[in-house]
């Protein structure tokens, strides 16, 4: 009765088949640990198994892509969302988005989302007594262009204390969703200022092994992209993983 | 910054990959907008699945802030992507995404189709799944899984991935048929006794 619980027909011939890359592993001390016990967090949401590996097939050279459809004008804009201006310092936030073979990934979807100047979320969980800020509400969304560009025109997020351990403050920080062209390719990350004193005592941070992965994910201050007498530039490039490169013995092969 | 080139390509400047981070506790913000639910909401003349659990921690508490994503091939196990070029129609106004935040119970919920068999590596055919992407506070870079299905059983036998699991574990991805026709059950425990299988992708 179900026709997906027979194999389609041509399963029983091994047809003419085609090879299909898989995408390179992420480079030694990029990633952080699934439990990482600075993080308060993890210790209960780690798993205690070790991963199994997943053979590359279609399910994962393959991805949700987006258009420009849901995309509304003022989306890449966080100032111009409400009737007024938000309060803060007003930046513009751009970069590339790349591969690790150093392409540029075109029309990938970019979302972001950030507190307000005062260090505050407009969500029923954030209760630090800041301010909010009724002309901010601190999420935006963008394809990258044909080259891989995106830009945001933003405020200065501000930096905020949270209970993972005494004193705990996050540095100044922009969260960055990130679609690729591949299942294999989705990324969450965060952005994070130049020259910001709470880097170094951050779990979030301090959780990527390696230093100079680390250091990525702090933002350049770019003159380029300041728009002189309104808002100061910062460069953020985003590089997501890349394909191999040449045929190997365990390629994808596909039937036709 | 710059990264150094890579000795055997000399077109392209191969790079690291940008570490992940958590999506954090206000997640919803950034993300609710590309909330998909019902990824059969434009397509017509389908069977619906509903397939619908709850998200647990290693102290089986409800995991109340995760977001939930999915990918998967329409009922023909084609996959609305370039790189899946089989010659298949494709299912209109299918393409295969949803993106679910769980409530305060941990419970997530989505209307979708049955996937078909997708090609498996080297030859032969997977079992229908659904891939799964799991965002959440404490959670460091994202955990994948996959969904089987339970009503699946000779596919399910035959299938690469599966087969490839402990076989304790295997039913940790297969989602319970219910009561009603279409209705599955898939649980996700982060830890512990009956933990999720996850992957490497
Ligand atoms: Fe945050």
């Amino acid at each position: 009765m179900d026709s997906t619980t027979k194999a389609p027909a041509s399963a029983a011939t091994k047809p003419a088949a085609r090879a299909l890359r898989g995408y390179r592993a992420d480079d030694p001390g990029t990633q952080p640990a699934y439990l990482y016990p600075p993080y308060a967090s993890t210790q209960k949401r780690a798993p205690h198994e070790a991963l199994v590996r997943l053979p590359w097939s279609l399910s994962e050279v393959t991805g949700p892509l987006f258009g420009f459809e849901r995309i509304r004008a003022n989306d890449f804009d966080l100032t111009k969302q409400h009737d007024g201006a938000p309060i803060g310092e007003r930046i513009v936030v751009s970069g590339r988005v790349l591969d690790a073979n150093g392409k540029p990934v075109p029309h990938a979807l970019v979302e972001i989302w950030q507190a307000n100047a005062a260090g505050r979320y407009p969500h029923p969980v954030d209760q630090h007594d800041a301010p909010t800020d009724p002309n901010f509400t601190g999420a935006g969304r963008t394809l990258t262009d044909a080259e891989g560009r995106y830009r945001f025109v933003t405020i200065r997020p501000g930096e905020y204390p949270w209970r993972n351990h005494p004193n705990a403050w996050r540095p100044a920080h922009i969260h960055f969703s990130l679609f690729g062209p591949a299942f294999a390719t989705r990324l969450v990350t965060q952005m994070y200022f130049p020259g910001d004193p709470l880097l170094e005592f951050d779990p979030m941070y301090m959780s990527i092994p390696d230093e100079k992965a680390r250091k990525r994910l702090v933002s350049a201050f770019d003159w380029e992209t300041t728009i002189p007498e309104t808002a100061l530039g910062y460069r953020f490039d985003v590089v997501l993983r890349g394909r191999d490169e040449t045929p190997m013995e365990n390629d994808l092969v596909l039937p036709r | 910054m710059s990264p150094a080139p890579h000795a055997d390509d000399r077109h392209a400047m191969r790079q690291p990959t940008t570490s992940s981070q958590t999506v954090g506790p206000y997640l919803h913000i950034g993300l609710t907008w590309l909330n998909t639910a019902n990824l059969i909401a434009n397509v017509a003349g389908v069977r619906s699945i509903l397939v619908a659990g709850r998200i647990v921690d290693g102290d089986g508490a409800p995991v109340s802030d995760a977001a939930i994503e999915i990918w998967q091939a329409d009922a023909s196990g084609k996959y609305a992507h370039p790189e899946d070029a089989r010659d298949l129609p494709g299912t209109a106004g299918f393409a295969g995404f949803g993106r679910c935040p769980t409530d305060a119970d941990g419970r997530y919920a989505f209307t979708t189709l049955k996937p078909g068999r997708v090609p498996a590596p080297g030859g032969g055919w997977q079992a229908p799944h659904i891939n799964v992407t799991i965002f959440m506070r404490g959670m460091l870079r994202q955990l994948n899984t996959r969904i089987y299905f339970g009503d699946e059983a000779a596919a399910n036998a035959d299938d690469p991935v599966l087969t490839s699991v402990p076989p304790a574990r295997r039913a940790t991805l297969v989602a319970v048929a219910g009561a009603n026709a279409g209705d599955y059950r898939f649980d996700i425990v982060l830890q512990g006794k009956g933990e999720t299988v996850f992957f490497a992708v």
